[in-house]
C-alpha cells in the first residue's frame, strides 16, 4: 500500500464499509478473525451491497457473503490479474480518475521491458545478484529533474503506463486465470463485473484483505494487484471504497508506525544504512524526496533526534545522527533466528510473543532458542518459548537434551491491558487509549515499566564503567515521571514525547509545525497531533451516537486525525463531489478551503487548480488535483518505479513450494524470494524438480475465531479452550477417501521439516480443485496449539518452511506442500527416523 | 405498557401462562422480555456462549473435540446456556452452499413445563415474564429436565443444582440487556419486548423469504405447544435440521384437565370423610 | 402439579452457601415483604400456585447485576486490531466484569468471543506473578527476586554488547552496532512501550528489533 499510495496503512476505516456497494474480501477470513469489524460488512449486505469472499475454503465469512469463489491457495495474483484484464479489455476503468489521479498517462522509458516480453522477468534483472536494478522502470526523461514527467492524457501512447498495463495483463483471461486458480471462468467474470458495476461516480467498492495476502513470497505484489484495481476503478479516497488491511493484533499497525522493526525508525523514516548514509545531509538527500510530504524528511529526522538526544543534539554535531547504529542488509526476525543457530546472536528478548509455536518452522525456532546464551521472556503465563528447554517436542524425540542446553532463561510476568495505561493503534490507524483499571499482581509489570527501568539501570552502569561507544546511551533522554510504589513510568508522558513539542515546550498540534533547525522535538512525526492542546487526544470518547458516522471525536487517527486518507480523491479534479451519493470532502469556493465530513488529507487552502511553479519543493510541488500527497508526483501508482524490489507490476508466480507448474512463465516462483536453505529448513521439491511428487498436497495454515494466534491468550482461557479444544486438519471427503482418513480420528501430516498429528475433520466445505486438468487436494490447518495450556496439540507451524517475501520479509504460510496419512504420528526416537526416511525419499540430504 | 397476553390456548388455563404468572408481581410487573435470534445474521462466532459464561460465571463443559462441524459444546446444558449449532449444507458442486449457524437458548415458554413441575418452587416466572431457576432453592431433583421439550436444562457441575438461561435476570433488573445479546457482533441475537420482537420477526421473515424458500419463524405462534416462546427464532431450514423439536409440546399441557379430575376426586373423598365423621357422631 | 412452598423463613445464613463463583454478589439483605414465610405469601397473595412472586427467594428478590454501582474504566480490547471499546467494571480494586463499550463507534458495545473472555484472560489460573529463572544447563526453574533479575539482565545486555560490538564493516563504513542481541515483540504492546523499546535498543546499537507485524 505504501508503494501504491504513499502510506503503509489502511486507506479507510471499518465503519465506512457500510457505505460500500460491493465488498470483496480476499486473503482474509474476516467474519472469523474480525467478527466485530464484520458487523459493518453485514450492515452493507443488509443495505443491498454485494459481498464476495474469494478464498480456498468455505469459511464462516463465505457463509455470510452473497457469493463465495473458491480459488487455489497462492493463486491470488492470477485472480486479481483476471479482474484487471476484464476492466482494461472492456474499457471499464473510471477514466477521469485514472487520467488525473494516477500515473496511468505517464510515459515509461523506451528500454523498459515487461515480464510478458522476458518470460517472467522485467528488464533490470541480474541473475548473479538474484535481484533487479531499477533504472529501466523509471518515467521517461526523468533525468530532467523537477519537471513533471511526459504524459498522454488520452492513454493511447504505447509507452504510457495504462497501455503497458494492458499488455502486461493481456494473457490473464478468465479462462487462463480459472485454469490457474482452479475455479470457473464465470466466477472471474462475475467478480470483475460486480466490481465494475459498483464503481464510478455514483458507486464505490472496497477490498478487505489480511495475512492470507501478505504471508506469501509474493505478498506485497498481491496487495499491489488490489491497489491497481482500486485505482483503475477510482475507489481510493472515497467513502465506501478503499483497501482495508485487517490486522490481527491489537496494535500491529502501531508496531510498524512506531516500529519495532529493523529497517525503520518511527514514522517510516528509514534506518541509516552503512553504505549510503555518512552524515545527516547524505541521509536527508538520499532518503527524503524533493517533492511530496517526504520532502520534509529533514524536519522529521531532526525532530526525532531532538526527542531522543535532547540538549545533546545540536546543529554542530549533526543532531547526534552519528549515534544511530547502521544497518547493512536484512536483519529481520528470521535472519536473527539463523544468527542464533550460528551463534552470532547470543541474547534474545521475547516480549509477548511465542515463536516456539507461532513462527514459521517453529521447530527451527526452538532449536535457535536452545542455542542462546540468555533469553528474556515476558508474558502472562509460561509459554512454549519459555519452557522449550524441558518440554519441546525435540526433547521428547531425543534430538535436544535439557542438560545440554546452555540458554539462561528469565521468565517475567507481564501486566495485562486493564492493568496499565497506554494506546493501541488499530487496523484503521486509530490510536485508542486504554486506562489502567487495577494494579497488576505480584511482580507483574507493564513492558513500559520493564524497559524504562532496564534503561535506567543501563544508563547508571554505563556512567560507572568503561563501555564501547557509550555516548548514545549516556545522551539518551530518559526522564519520565514515576508513579506509585513500583515507580511506574507515566505512559502519558511518553505519548507526549511521541507527539512532540515546540521551542517553548508546548505540545505540537500537527506535523506541519515541525522544524529542521532543532527547535522542535517529536518522537514519531505521523503521530504528531495526538497530544494536541496538551490533551491526550487518543483518550477522547465522545459517544459514536452523538456524532456523525465518521466519528472524528472518538480517539485520534494518524495522520492529523484523517479517517479516510487521500480523501481529496473523493472530489473531482475541480473539487466538486463526484456525486451527491458519494460526497465526502470537497472544495468550498466561498470559504476558499477544503471541507467535508472528514479532515481533508490535503493542504486545506490549496485550490483545486493550483499549479506548482517549476522547482517547487515538498508539498508545494503537489498540484491542486493530485490527491496522493506522500508520493513525489502526487499520483496513485498503477506502475511502481521505485520502492519495490521484485518488479513494478505484479506477476503471477507459483508459491515457493507448489504441486503445480507455473502456467504463464517458465520462471516458477518469485525469483527475488528470500530463501534460507539449511538443515531443518529444507524446501520440499516442487514438480518441475525431481521428486516433486513426494509432497502432493497443498498445505495452508489459518486461525479460528475461538483462538488467538499461538494460543498464549486463548489456550489459557477455559471459555475459549472448550470451543476449539483440539488441533484438527480440514480435508475434503475425496482426500479422506484417497488417504483412508476417518472423520474424528487421527491423521499424520508431514513436510521435509516436521511430522505432526491432528484430529481429522472431513468436510464438504473443502473442495478438491481442478488445476490445469489435474485434481489438487489441500490440507487446512489452524495453528493455535502447542505443548502447554488448558488444551494442547501439535503446532502446525512446525511444518512450515522459512522463505520470505523479498519486500516485507514475511514468510509464506498460506501455500506450501505436504503429505498426509492416516493414524497417529511416530513418537520419541521414531520421529528422527521417520523424518530421515522422508528426507531420503525426497532426496533432500545435504540440501544446504 | 404492552403485555404479552396471548389468546388462551385450549387445554391451558390462564393461571399458568407467562402473563398470569408475571401478573403476580402486581405493580412490579414489567413488559415481557425475550430474545429474537435471527440466524440469517449469525456468523457462528460464539461470542454469545462466552459472554454468557463470563457473566454467569459458568465453568467450561470440558475439552472434547466432537467433529460436529465447528460445534464442540454440543448442546445446552447446566453449564452452557447459549449454544451455537453448525449445520453444513454444501451444494453438490461445492463452490457454494450454506453453513447454517444458530445460537440456541432457553425458550422462556409462555407455558413453561419446567416451572409447572418444579416441586420446590425453585423455578419462578419473573416480573419480566422470563423463567428463572433459583439455585438457592433448587434441590437438584431434575423433574424440570424431563419436563422441558427442548432439553434446555441440565445439572450444574459445581453445586449439582439445575441450570439454564435466566435471560440475565440480574442485568434486566438494573436496566441492562442480557450479556449474549449485548456481545453479539452482528445483531443476530436481539433482545426486547416480546410483542415487538414478534412483529420484527414477521417483517424480517417477509424479507428473508424472498431469498430463502425454507425460511421460517420458530416459537412465534401463541397457539403452538408451548404457547409461543419468549425466545423466537428465524430459521433458514426446518427446526429439526438445527436439532430443535418441530412441534414442541409442554408435557403439562393436559395438567388442568387432570386437576379438574383430581379436584372432583378430592371433593368426593372430602365429602366421604365428612359424611363418615358426621355419621359417626 | 400443585406445590407448597417452604414453611420457615429463609435465613441469610441459609442463603449464603450457594452459587459458587459469584463472590456473594447475589446475596442480598432481607427485604420486608420477603420476610413473610413463603407458604403464607403463597396462601395470602396473588400467586396461589407459587409460580411467580410468591416463590421468589430473598436472594432472588435482591439479586442484581454485580456491575451495578461499580466504577467503569474505559479500555480497548487486547486481542485483534478491530479495536473494540471495552468497559472494565471495578469494585474494591477488583475487576468484576469486562464487556463492550456501547459508546465506541467501531464496535457499538459488541465483542467477539475472545474479547468477551478478556476477564478470564486476566484472571486465568495459568497466569503467573513471580519471576522464574533457569540457569544455563539447568533442569528446573528457580525463584529469583525481580530486582535481582533486572540487575542480571542489565549485566547480560552490556556484556553481550561489549562482546559483539561492531564499529566498522570490512570496507571501513561505520556500523556502531551490537549484533549479538535480538528482540521480538508481540503486537499487543502499547505504542508507548514500543517507543521506549525502539529508543533504548537504538541507543544500545541493537538493530535486530522485530515484531509480530512481520510474522
Amino acid at each position: 500500500m505504501g508503494t501504491s499510495f504513499g502510506r503503509g496503512g489502511a486507506t479507510t476505516f471499518q465503519q465506512d464499509l457500510q457505505n460500500s456497494d460491493c465488498i470483496v474480501i480476499m486473503g482474509s477470513n474476516m467474519a472469523e478473525n474480525h467478527p466485530v469489524g464484520f458487523q459493518w460488512v453485514m450492515e452493507a449486505r443488509e443495505r443491498g451491497a454485494t459481498v464476495i469472499h474469494v478464498d480456498p475454503r468455505f469459511t464462516r465469512t463465505s457463509a455470510a457473503a452473497t457469493k463465495h469463489v473458491p480459488i487455489r491457495a497462492g493463486s491470488d495474483i492470477a485472480f486479481l490479474g483476471g479482474i484487471i484484464h476484464y476492466i482494461l479489455k472492456n474499457d471499464r476503468a473510471f477514466k477521469e480518475y485514472v487520467v488525473n489521479y494516477t500515473n496511468g498517462p505517464v510515459l515509461l522509458r523506451d528500454d523498459f521491458k515487461d515480464s510478458e516480453e522476458l518470460d517472467g522477468f522485467f528488464s533490470g534483472w541480474h541473475a548473479d545478484k538474484n535481484g533487479y536494478t531499477h533504472e529501466t522502470w523509471q518515467y521517461k526523461d526523468m533525468d530532467t529533474h523537477g519537471e513533471p514527467p511526459d504524459t498522454d492524457k488520452t492513454l493511447q501512447d504505447p509507452r504510457c503506463v495504462y497501455q503497458v498495463l494492458k499488455r502486461h495483463y493481456a494473457r490473464y483471461t478468465p479462462e487462463t486465470v480459472a485454469r490457474i486458480c482452479g475455479t470457473e471462468p464465470q466466477h472471474v467474470i462475475d467478480v470483475a463485473e460486480a466490481l465494475c458495476a459498483n464503481s464510478g461516480r455514483e458507486r464505490t467498492s472496497a477490498f478487505c484483505y489480511s495475512v492470507a495476502w501478505t504471508q506469501h513470497t509474493t505478498g506485497v505484489q498481491t496487495i499491489r494487484g488490489a491497489a491497481i484495481i482500486q485505482l483503475l476503478l477510482g475507489n481510493i479516497g472515497r467513502p465506501g471504497g478503499g483497501i482495508l488491511a485487517l490486522r490481527g493484533h491489537a496494535s500491529i499497525q502501531g508496531s510498524t508506525d512506531i516500529p519495532t522493526l529493523f529497517n525503520i525508525l518511527p514514522g517510516y523514516i528509514p534506518m541509516p544504512h552503512a553504505h549510503a548514509h555518512d552524515d545527516l545531509k547524505d541521509f536527508i538527500e538520499s532518503e527524503g524526496a524533493k517533492t511530496g510530504s517526504w520532502g520534509n524528511m529533514d524536519k522529521y529526522i531532526v525532530s526525532l533526534l531532538k526527542a531522543w538526544f535532547g540538549e545533546r543534539a545540536t546543529e554542530q554535531n549533526d543532531f547526534c545522527f552519528d549515534l544511530l547504529p547502521r544497518i547493512n542488509g536484512d536483519h529481520s526476525s528470521y535472519r536473527s533466528i539463523m544468527g542464533m543457530l550460528d551463534g552470532t546472536v547470543k541474547g534474545f528478548f521475547c516480549i509477548g510473543e511465542n515463536p516456539a509455536v507461532g513462527s514459521a518452522n517453529s521447530g527451527l525456532h526452538r532449536r535457535a532458542l536452545a542455542n542462546l546464551e540468555w533469553l528474556v521472556v515476558r508474558d502472562f503465563s509460561e509459554i512454549e518459548s519459555a519452557s522449550f528447554w524441558y518440554d519441546a517436542p525435540e526433547i521428547e524425540s531425543g534430538e535436544l537434551h535439557t542438560e545440554s542446553i546452555p540458554t539462561e532463561v528469565f521468565w517475567m510476568p507481564a501486566a495485562a491491558h486493564a492493568e496499565k495505561d497506554g494506546s493501541f493503534t488499530n487496523t484503521q490507524r486509530l490510536l485508542q487509549w486504554h486506562h489502567q483499571a487495577v494494579e497488576p499482581k505480584g511482580e507483574a509489570h507493564s513492558d513500559l515499566w520493564f524497559y524504562y527501568h532496564l534503561g535506567k539501570r543501563i544508563k547508571e552502569k554505563i556512567a560507572a564503567q568503561e563501555e564501547p561507544f557509550s555516548d548514545p546511551i549516556a545522551f539518551l533522554t530518559w526522564n519520565y515521571p514515576e508513579k506509585g510504589e513500583t515507580a511506574d513510568p507515566d505512559a502519558q508522558a511518553v505519548l507526549r514525547e511521541i507527539n512532540g513539542w515546540d521551542a517553548n515546550g508546548r505540545a505540537l498540534s500537527d506535523y506541519n509545525g515541525l522544524k529542521a533547525d532543532g527547535s522542535t522535538a517529536c518522537g514519531c512525526w505521523i503521530y504528531c497531533g495526538c497530544f494536541k492542546d496538551e490533551v491526550n487526544q487518543t483518550a477522547r470518547r465522545k459517544p459514536g451516537s452523538e456524532q456523525s458516522w465518521v466519528a472524528p471525536e472518538w480517539a485520534w487517527a494518524w495522520p492529523a486525525n484523517r479517517r479516510i486518507i487521500y480523501n481529496r480523491a473523493s472530489a473531482d479534479p475541480q473539487g466538486k463531489p463526484w456525486s451527491e451519493r458519494k460526497k465526502y470532502v470537497w472544495w468550498d469556493e466561498e470559504k476558499a478551503e477544503w471541507t467535508g465530513h472528514d479532515v481533508p488529507d490535503f493542504n486545506k487552502t490549496k485550490r483545486p487548480d493550483y499549479t506548482p511553479e517549476a522547482g517547487a519543493k515538498a508539498e508545494d510541488a503537489i498540484a491542486g488535483w493530485q490527491p496522493f500527497v506522500m508520493q513525489e508526483d502526487g499520483l496513485g501508482w498503477l506502475f511502481v518505479p521505485n520502492g519495490i524490489v521484485d518488479g513494478p507490476l505484479p506477476v503471477f508466480y507459483e508459491p515457493h513450494e507448489s504441486p503445480v507448474k507455473n502456467a504463464l512463465y517458465s520462471q516458477q516462483a518469485n525469483p527475488c524470494r528470500q530463501q534460507f536453505p539449511r538443515t531443518f529448513n529444507e524446501s520440499n521439491p516442487s514438480p518441475s524438480d525431481a521428486h516433486g511428487d513426494v509432497f502432493p498436497f497443498v498445505l495452508h495454515t489459518y486461525r479460528l475465531t475461538e483462538h488467538h494466534t499461538a494460543g498464549g491468550m486463548s489456550r489459557t482461557v477455559p471459555h475459549l479452550s472448550e470451543l476449539q479444544p483440539e488441533f484438527f486438519c480440514e480435508v475434503s471427503p475425496e482426500l479422506a477417501q484417497l488417504r483412508g482418513l476417518t472423520h474424528g480420528d487421527w491423521a499424520t501430516i508431514f513436510t521435509s521439516r516436521a511430522v505432526i498429528e491432528a484430529r481429522v475433520m472431513v468436510t464438504d466445505r473443502v473442495k478438491p480443485m481442478r488445476v490445469d486438468g489435474k485434481t489438487l487436494h489441500s490440507v487446512g490447518l489452524p495453528y493455535h496449539w502447542g505443548s502447554r495450556g488448558l488444551v494442547t496439540g501439535d503446532s502446525a507451524n512446525d511444518l512450515l518452511n522459512i522463505t520470505l517475501d523479498p519486500n516485507a520479509h514475511i514468510q509464506e504460510t498460506k501455500g506450501l506442500t505436504c503429505d498426509i496419512i492416516s493414524g497417529r504420528r511416530p513418537r520419541g526416537k521414531d520421529v528422527p527416523d521417520f523424518m530421515n526416511a522422508v528426507r531420503t525419499r525426497s532426496h533432500l540430504e545435504g540440501q544446504e | 405498557m404492552s403485555r404479552a397476553c396471548p389468546e388462551p390456548v385450549e387445554g391451558f388455563i390462564d393461571l399458568t401462562s407467562a402473563a398470569a404468572e408475571s401478573a403476580t408481581y402486581g405493580a412490579e410487573e414489567r413488559d415481557r422480555m425475550g430474545f429474537f435470534t435471527d440466524t440469517t445474521l449469525c456468523i457462528g462466532c460464539k461470542a454469545c456462549e462466552v459472554a454468557c459464561k463470563e457473566w454467569n460465571q459458568l465453568p467450561s463443559d470440558g475439552y472434547e473435540f466432537t467433529g460436529e462441524s465447528y460445534d464442540n459444546t454440543k448442546e445446552l446444558s447446566g453449564n452452557t446456556w447459549r449454544h451455537v449449532a453448525f449445520v453444513e449444507q454444501m451444494e453438490p458442486e461445492r463452490d457454494t452452499g450454506r453453513w447454517l449457524m444458530e445460537s440456541d437458548v432457553c425458550k422462556h415458554c409462555t407455558h413453561a413445563g419446567c416451572l409447572d413441575v418444579c416441586p420446590t418452587g425453585a423455578i419462578i416466572r419473573t416480573e419480566f415474564g422470563t423463567v428463572v431457576i433459583q439455585d438457592d432453592i433448587c434441590n437438584g431433583c431434575g423433574y424440570c429436565v424431563v419436563a422441558c421439550p427442548f432439553g434446555v436444562i441440565g445439572e450444574k457441575q459445581e453445586d449439582h443444582t439445575m441450570g439454564k438461561c435466566t435471560l440475565c435476570y440480574d442485568r434486566l433488573k438494573v436496566g441492562e440487556q442480557p450479556a449474549c445479546a449485548k456481545a453479539c457482533p452482528t445483531e443476530s441475537i436481539q433482545y426486547g419486548v416480546v410483542d415487538e420482537l414478534r412483529e420484527r420477526a414477521e417483517k424480517r421473515l417477509e424479507k428473508v423469504q424472498q431469498k430463502f424458500d425454507g425460511a421460517q419463524l420458530y416459537l412465534n405462534d401463541p397457539n403452538d405447544g408451548v404457547g409461543g416462546g419468549g425466545s423466537l427464532f428465524l430459521l433458514l431450514d426446518k427446526p429439526q435440521v438445527y436439532g430443535l423439536p418441530p412441534n414442541p409440546i409442554v408435557p403439562t399441557k393436559d395438567l388442568p384437565q387432570r386437576w379438574r379430575t383430581a379436584g372432583i376426586a378430592a371433593a368426593a373423598l372430602f365429602g366421604a370423610v365428612v359424611l363418615c365423621a358426621v355419621s359417626r357422631r | 402439579m400443585v406445590k407448597t412452598l417452604c414453611l420457615g423463613p429463609l435465613t441469610d445464613e441459609a442463603l449464603r452457601g450457594g452459587i459458587p463463583g459469584t463472590n456473594g454478589a447475589r446475596v442480598g439483605k432481607t427485604m420486608s415483604e420477603h420476610a413473610l414465610w413463603p407458604v403464607l405469601r403463597q396462601a395470602g397473595g396473588k400467586d396461589p400456585l407459587a409460580l411467580g412472586s410468591a416463590a421468589q427467594s430473598l436472594r432472588t428478590a435482591d439479586w442484581k447485576a454485580r456491575t451495578d454501582g461499580a466504577k467503569v474504566v474505559k479500555s480497548i480490547c487486547p486481542y485483534c486490531a478491530v479495536g473494540c471499546g471495552q468497559n472494565v467494571y471495578v469494585k474494591d480494586d477488583t475487576i468484576v466484569q469486562i464487556e463492550g463499550d456501547p459508546d465506541s463507534p467501531i464496535s457499538r458495545g459488541r465483542l467477539c468471543p475472545k474479547g468477551s473472555a478478556s476477564l478470564s484472560l486476566i484472571e486465568s489460573l495459568l497466569r503467573e506473578y513471580r519471576v522464574k529463572y533457569r540457569r544455563p544447563y539447568g533442569t528446573h526453574w528457580e525463584e529469583l527476586p525481580l530486582e535481582r533479575a533486572m540487575e542480571m539482565i542489565a549485566d547480560r545486555v552490556l556484556k553481550t554488547r561489549r562482546e559483539t560490538w561492531e564499529a566498522k564493516d570490512d570496507e571501513g563504513n561505520t556500523l556502531n552496532r551490537c549484533y549479538g542481541i535480538a528482540h521480538l515483540g508481540g503486537a499487543t504492546l502499547d505504542n508507548e512501550e514500543n517507543y521506549l523499546m525502539k529508543k533504548l535498543y537504538t541507543a544500545l546499537g541493537v538493530v535486530q528489533v522485530e515484531n509480530q507485524a512481520r510474522l
